[in-house]
This record gives structure tokens, sequence and C-alpha cells, in this order.
């Protein structure tokens, strides 16, 4: 069966030389689904069994229960917001089809865009495809908000992939996290599209009572039907924002009038499982830190990155409470935990090995400020509603500065060691 | 714990506590803030107890050491110290004994080990001498021997021309039958058909207690043994007018199915110590041993009871039994310092010249490997042919034969030699196959330190592995993967980057002196990336040596 498949798939090679680009695009997906056949060659003899492809996808593993919660959750918020099926398990069909149909092509857009850049160097350079792009293209889906439109997506991830990783000599020599440099850009060249209330509720005209809700054709005409053959309910274009929904995250709310304000629309559950409105992957608290959990178990992520991240920010945290100048300032340092995307930025952003400290002191250093720097821009800036994307690249610029002084701290102890000697 | 961090941290938990509760005053929240603050009470408390518990006990004994009470080593407390509750549980040949515990590092099980028993049957019938197996000396050493001629064992067969006095001579006698070449006509072999009974040559005698050094480094370098003697930086034959700083021995081998130097020195302890009484005299320094540790197996009477020597013991997971790591961890090698490393048959071999009165080149040889049918040890001399061990012994044909273990060894064919500091020839699986998605799929028998394949999750389990590289090349990525692997205070992938880069400073810095290719081959091993990283390394010690 294997030689069989084999067999077939070196029959149709392209060839090298006539054809480079589709030999590119054939070699990416055939070291897909075959390891090659490559053996050691002077050095070690036998090699550990961990690649670069084994290592992406475990991360991608790790993301999976977060699509589904982050696409079930897109409907849940846009039928809450109607005053619709609000019980989390209502509506379920409705719910997870709508998700769908706004996660699918944000996932396929994704992927078209930043693979075809991937193939396209690959095929100049001369080399394999990376798997760089496995992980981010896996990740920028779950940090935009559910309505983005996709033209957008697709100029915001030419932004990172090209500038950002293209431009520095591809997978592993990237400055910046690829993922938050497509989501920095929507922020600053499209703020409209990422900021404010409205935008983490997906199909409203506006949050004020009365707004309509949109469906597309396909909702009317493709799964209505469906639905009705199946005896099912169905989208009802007829449908409104109900009185009193805000819409807002609990930050903003937060921001507004502390934590007594945010309490008042979302109970400390909503908040810690994520059925509140927010960008698609980053509000399920729990199956994030699963995540977080199974990273460090199998050192595919740092846990000292992790770690001194939640350090970091709880110490910050704790101090704004302490001077408490204002509302925001004033929520319990724990409560802050509840809140934002914290939790996804410190399992899979901060973490990215390339752009991290290397060295082991370093990482210490490196996630701690992160916390830090996150929580100042979270709590003291009115323009920022939250602030792990810029702190997290803020730390990547200067993650090497770090490791030049653990490292110049390693080179001066064996100086000195020298010294005593001589 | 240090004083001052436990007070630090005291002081730090007293205000959370403090202004915890105190932000918490305001509101009277529910659920998980008032638990919160309930906790943090009870931690408080327990915190407070705990430091008069200890105070009290500090104050005892005190009082008690004052009053004589304490006898050396005592311990008068009520708790039970750092070291009684973590230190591992030694044997009683560990007691007292220095140690240095390697927490990095990995051990890579393989099926295969070698049985203990020589197997007299098997014999070598060509031998070689191979100038590639010495770092630094020139790629055509002037010959003094040609095709056809006979010679004894102890022989000279070429020099150095660089370094004239050193002088290479044969393992064994009988007719040089070839001289082959590598590229740009370097040699790669001469290669000796031995004699069914070795005839050595008559060496003079030399008086070791009188002798001076000079005539003693003269009287090796004439002998033939003295390539034997490897010099760290750079892992280059010794320079003959090196004073080395010390003289370093690791007696157990840590690597991949590597032999057990415990059986192999048994019948050869005399010569051993006589040897280190040679080394003695060649260093102002110390000789120091490397001692096995990990408390699987007491080290032979020949080493824990070496004399004129200094021995530590090491325990921890390969590459514990490194030199290079054992160096690291008894005296760095600093810049500017030179200081010599020895294999414990070289140091045999060396001692034998004096006990015996001839180069005897006789060699123990691990045969080890998952695809022999009789993994055990054989009695040869140093440059066996490699296809003559594994004769009738080979029950699979589509093999790598390699010269030392798996990491580090040199790929050989069955014409080829075993390279002369090598007493282990490993046979493996070549495997040059297809895995369908081998990225995925947790296959049993590949090796790794991942937790993603289940042989990191059995680390006891015994694998049988093969060469596929499981992977292609790509740029550096993970970090921190190295350094769980090298228990050394390196950080050896800023150092392959800053060799890459040839920034000669920082490569200095970062300690390029300390390490040798063993030292980081499992780095390379691990490397998600698939990067050679021991030839980096030897990119990198080379052009260090260019420098000067």
């Amino acid at each position: 069966m294997k030689k069989a498949i084999l067999n077939f798939l070196h029959k149709i090679e392209p060839d090298k030389k006539k054809s480079p680009f589709l030999h590119t695009v054939y070699d990416g997906f055939f070291t897909f689904a075959f390891t090659p056949n490559l053996v050691t060659k002077g050095g070690v003899h036998i090699r550990d069994g961990m690649d670069l492809k084994r290592q992406m996808v475990q991360v991608v593993l790790a993301l999976l229960v977060l699509y589904l919660f982050g696409t079930y959750n897109i409907g849940h918020q846009h039928f809450v917001a109607l005053g619709e099926y609000t019980g989390f398990l209502q509506g379920v069909h409705l719910k997870l089809i709508y998700g769908l149909i706004l996660v699918l092509p944000i996932f396929i857009v994704t992927h078209v865009v930043g693979l075809g850049i991937e193939f396209f160097y690959a095929y100049k350079k001369g080399h394999g495809i990376e798997e760089g792009f496995l992980v981010s293209g896996a990740l920028i889906p779950l940090i935009m908000p559910p309505d983005i439109p996709l033209w957008i997506l697709a100029i915001s991830i030419v932004f990172a992939v090209v500038i950002g990783k293209e431009a520095f000599g591809g997978t592993g020599m990237n400055v910046l996290n690829i993922a938050l440099l497509a989501r920095v850009f929507v922020f600053f060249a499209y703020p409209t599209y990422i900021s404010g209330d409205e935008v983490w509720v997906a199909g409203l005209d506006g949050l004020s009572a009365g707004s309509a809700a949109h469906y597309g054709w396909i909702h009317l005409h493709v799964f209505n039907p469906l639905f009705e053959a199946l005896n099912l309910s169905g989208y009802n274009p007829a449908s409104a924002v109900v009185d009193g929904y805000t819409g807002a995250t609990p930050l903003s709310l937060a921001y507004q009038g502390g934590w007594e304000n945010v309490t008042k629309t979302y109970s400390d559950a909503q908040m810690w499982w994520g059925t509140i409105p927010g960008s698609i992957g980053e509000s399920s608290k729990p199956l994030i830190i699963l995540g977080a959990l199974y990273l460090a178990f199998t050192k595919i992520a740092d846990w000292r990155i992790m770690f001194s991240m939640v350090v970091g920010a709880a110490v910050m945290a704790f101090l704004l409470n302490v001077w408490g100048a204002t509302l925001f300032m004033q929520v319990p340092w724990y409560y802050q935990f509840y809140m934002g995307s914290f939790w996804f930025a410190m399992a899979f952003m901060a973490t990215d090995p390339v752009t991290a400290s290397a060295t082991p002191t370093g990482k210490w250093i490196y996630g701690f400020l992160i916390g830090m720097i996150g929580m100042i821009i979270r709590v003291l800036n009115p323009a920022y509603p939250e602030g792990w994307m810029l702190a997290i690249l803020f730390m990547n610029v200067f993650a090497p500065l770090i490791d030049h002084y653990v490292v110049q701290a390693n080179i001066n102890r064996r100086l000195k060691r020298a010294k005593v000697a001589a | 714990m240090n004083n001052k961090t436990s007070k630090a941290i005291l002081t730090f938990v007293a205000v959370l506590c403090a202004s915890a509760a105190w932000a918490q005053a305001g509101s009277s929240s529910s659920g998980f803030g008032a638990y919160f603050i309930y906790g943090l009470i009870i931690v408080a408390v327990l915190v407070f107890f705990m430091i008069i518990l200890q105070v009290s006990d500090n104050l005892m004994v005190i009082e008690a050491k004052q009053s004589g009470a304490a006898s050396k080593g005592a311990n008068l407390s009520l708790f039970p110290n750092w070291k009684e509750l973590f230190a591992p549980r030694l044997p009683e040949y560990l007691q007292g004994k220095p140690l240095t515990a390697l927490r990095r590092g990995h051990d890579i099980n393989l099926e295969g080990e070698a049985e203990k028993t020589v197997d007299k049957t098997v014999v070598a019938k060509t031998f070689a001498v191979q100038p590639t197996n010495f770092t630094g000396i020139s790629p055509i050493p002037k010959l003094e021997v040609e095709v056809g001629d006979e010679v004894k064992a102890g022989d000279h067969l070429f020099y150095d021309k660089k370094r004239p006095e050193v002088k290479y001579a044969a393992p064994v006698s009988g007719e040089v039958i070839a001289i082959n070449r590598g590229a740009k006509r370097s040699i790669s072999e001469v290669v000796i058909l031995a004699d069914k009974e070795i005839k050595y040559r008559q060496l003079d005698a030399f008086e070791l207690d009188t002798g001076s050094r000079e005539d003693l480094v003269n009287y090796l370098l004439d002998v033939g043994v003295w390539p034997l003697i490897r010099q760290r930086p750079y892992d280059i034959v010794a320079e003959p007018d090196a004073v080395p700083r010390d003289i370093f021995i690791s007696t157990f081998d840590t690597a991949p199915l590597g032999p057990n130097l415990n059986f192999i020195i048994e019948g050869q302890e005399a010569a051993f110590q006589k040897g280190l009484d040679v080394l003695n005299k060649l260093t102002d320094g110390k000789v120091y041993l490397g001692l096995d540790g990990r408390g699987k197996e007491e080290p032979h009477a020949a080493f824990t009871e070496a004399k004129g020597v200094e021995t530590h013991y090491f325990h921890g997971k390969h590459p514990a039994g490194n030199v290079g790591i054992q160096i690291h961890h008894t005296k760095p090698i600093g810049s500017g310092d030179k200081v010599w490393v020895l294999g414990v048959q070289d140091v045999a071999t060396i001692g034998k010249v004096f006990t015996e009165k001839r180069f005897n080149a006789e060699r123990v040889v691990a045969l080890a490997g998952a695809e022999l049918k009789q993994p055990k040890y054989v009695r040869t001399y140093i440059g066996a042919n490699v296809g003559d061990l594994v004769k009738d012994n080979l029950a699979n044909d589509h093999i790598r034969l390699i010269s030392g273990d798996v990491l580090s060894g040199k790929k050989k064919v069955a014409e080829g030699f075993l390279d002369i500091f090598d007493d282990q020839l490993t046979v493996v699986l070549e495997g040059d196959d297809y895995e369908l998605f081998g990225w995925l799929i947790p296959s049993l028998n590949t090796p790794s330190i991942s937790p993603t394949l289940p042989s990191a999750l059995f680390p006891k389990m015994k694998k049988r592995a093969e060469t596929n590289t499981h992977g292609e090349k790509r740029a550096f990525v993970v970090t921190g993967s190295y350094e769980s692997v090298l228990p050394m205070d390196v950080y050896p992938q800023e150092l392959m980057k800053s060799i890459l880069i040839g920034d000669f400073e920082k490569v200095e810095g970062l300690g390029i002196y300390e390490l040798s290719e063993e030292d980081v081959a499992l780095c390379e091993f691990v490397c998600v990336s698939k990067q050679p990283v021991q030839q980096i390394l030897r990119q990198g010690l080379d052009m260090m040596r260019e420098q000067g």
C-alpha cells in the first residue's frame, strides 16, 4: 500500500528544472505526507524524532479546541445580542453554522494568502517549504474579530509575512511575532474594524436596541430550508438587538466604571469560561490553559515565559491596586486575569521561540516584562483596550538585547575565572 | 536557604497579604475574592508559625554548639537538612567521596549492548593507521615505509612534516600492503597485513624514577605512543614542547552502547597504574580521573585505588562520562590553558611500554548494536579492519557500520578500519525509507527527548534506532533544547551562531575551548532544525586554531 502510494507520487513528481514552482509545491505536500528518506551524514548517526513539522503541529493541535469553542461562541454572542437562544446550549445548530460561515472563510483566506507567499518565496530561494506558517496561519484567525473583512485580513497577512518574515530571511529569522504583526497592522491601518465595542459581535448593524441583524444569502437560502426540512428552527431576518444590550467587552466596561461595572453585565463564570464577546479564539480561559499545559508538558512552549508572565502581570496589577487612582486601577488584581486576552497571549504568543529570548535567564526576564508592560498598557492607556499585543511586540524587539546581556554575563564569568586562575 | 533571599521572600509575602487585605477591605465581594483572602490569611499564619519554629530551632542548635554537644556534621536541628532530604541515595562506595551530580543530559537507550565476554575467535587480518584520525597534522605526512615492506609492531610508519619528532607507529607486525590516498593525494590509510604471531620492535629500557621529563618525552615520541595523547583545546595531537596544566582521564563511557571500561581494564591494572605514573611525570599539575558515580556499578579497583591521581566521581546522564564535561566541572580550560586527555586503554598502552618493554597496541573493542547477531567484546589491535570484526555476525545487510558510538563516531565501510581512539564498533539500521505522516506518528523506535514521542515518556525502553534524519534541515527555531542536554555553563546555540558569523571574540568568550565534538553531539542529536552542530563546532575550532 505504502509502496503503491509512493510509486504514484514519484510518478507525478514535476520536473525540478522545467517547472520549479510546481516542484516546490509538490515537495511541500510530499514531505507533509511522507518523512523524506534522508539519512544522517557526518556528525551524529541517529537523530531525535522531533522535527520542525512535528513541533509546529503540536501547537496547532493545542489550538483545535479553541477553534471549536471560538466558532460556536461567535454564533452564541450573535444570538445573545438578539435576545434569542440566550442559554449557551440553545440553538446549537444555528450558532455552530453561523460561526462556521464566518470562521471558514477567514481560515481559508489566511492559509491561501499566507501559504501562497510561503510557496512563492520557497520557490524563489530554491529551498524546501518551511513550516513557519503552520502556526501563524492557525493563530491569525483566532486573534481577529469575527466580522473582519476578508480583504483587510489578506492585506494584513501579506504585510506580516512579506515584511515581517521573508524580508528577514524566512522561518526562524523574524524579529517580530508574525501573527501579532498581522493583527497590529489591522489595528493601526484599519482601527475601526478591530477596536471599539461594536466589532466583537458579528452580524449586527449596531449595538443600540432595534438594530437589525443581517443574514447573508447562504443563511437564508441554503441553511434555512435545510433546517426547515430537518424540522429545526432557522435564522430569523426580522430579529433585532434587544433593549439594554451593550456588546462591550469586560475591559471597556472596566475602563468606564471599574469592576462593579463589569459584574453588572457579566458574571465571573461567563468571563472565565469565555461566553463573552471578543476575538475569535481568545475568550475561553480554561481551554487556553489546557493548551498551555499541553505545550508546557511537551516542552514545545517554554514554561518559564508563561510563569514569569503571570507573575509579572500579577505584580503590576497589584501595584496598580495600591496606587488606585482610577476605577480601572482599583479592579482587584486577580480579577484582571478574568478579562481580556491575557491567557491567549501568554500561551501562544509570548512563547514563540523565534521571537522570544533564547537563554533561560532571558526567558524569565522577557516573560516578566511582558506581563508588567501589558498590564500597564491595559490599565493606564486610554487609547488601547488591551495591552498584550503591543507588549509582546515591544519585548520581541528587546529580546535580543536581554539575550545579549545574559550571554555577556556568561562571557564575563569565564573571563573572571581566567583572571582568578592567572 | 540563603538568609537574605528567605527574608526577602517572607517580607514580600507579608506585604502581599497585608495590602491584598487592604485592597479588599472596601468592597465586600463574594466568591473567589473572599476565599482568596482567607487562603492568604491561613498561609500568613502558617508562615508566622514556621518562622517562630525555625528561629527557636536555630537558637537551640547554636546553644548546642556552644555547649560542645555538637560533633562535626551532626544534625541537631528538629528538621532534616537539605542535603539529607535531596541528596541522591548514595551506594556505600560513594559515601564521602567528591561527587558532582549533573542534572542535564540524556541517555539514549539502544538495543544491542555488548555482552561481557571476550570472543577470542574473532581475529582481524588487516590493520591500518589513519592520518585522518589525528586532528591538526599535515594531510600528507612523510612516509617512512613503502608498500611491500615488512614492519614490526612499534616501527615508525610516518611522521608529521610540521612536527617531525612525533612518530606514528605500526600497531602490529606484518607486510605493508597498501597506502590509500584520499582527496588531493592526502594519505588516508597505511594498511598492514598482520602476522599470525606479532613481532615487536625491541625497546630500550627507560628508568622512570631517574630519567628527566625531557628524556621521557623523547622516549615516548620514539616509541610511538605519543599520538595517543590528545591536547585540549582543539583535540589535537599533544604538542611535545608543551607542558600541560593537568591531565584528565575519564574512566567510564556514557555514550549509547558505550563499552564498559570496568570490564575492559580487567587484567591490565598494573599497566594502567604504570601509565598514570608516566603521565604524572609529564605534567606540572595533576592527573585527574573521572569516576562513575551513577551508582549502577562500582568502578574497578584499578580506578578507585589508582595512586598519584585525583579522583572525582560524576553522577548523571550522558555526557557525564565525557572528559570535556568532567574538565569543565573540575578545573575548566581557560584561554591559554593546555590540558591533555587520554582514553583508559591508551593509558594502559603507555604503561605497557614500561612494564612489557614493547609497543603493545592491544585493544578490547565492544561490538554493539541491534543489527548484530551477538553483541560482544573482542580483543584486537588499534586500527582493526571493520569487516573482519563483524564477519558472520551481521543479522541484517541494510546497515551502517560506525567506528565509535552513534553520536560522534565515524561511518565506515566493511573495508574500512576502526579509528585509533575508538574502543567501540556500532552497527545500526540504515534508515533510508519514507515514513507516512512521520511528523505525527509516535514511532516506538525513534529515540527522542520530546514528550510528543513515547521514547521520552518511557526512557528505559530500549530502541532499535535507524539513521533517518526524521525531518529536513531548517534554520534555528527552537531554543533551550541544546542547553537541556549539555551539563555545562555554556550557551551552545549562541556559540554555534557566533561561529557561523565568525565572531572570534564571542566564540572565545562563550567557551569554545572547553568543547569538543563529542560534547555537543547530543545537541546535534536533539536539534529540531537538524543542524550539523559537531561540524559547526569543528569549523569554529579550526577557525580559532588558525588564529593561533
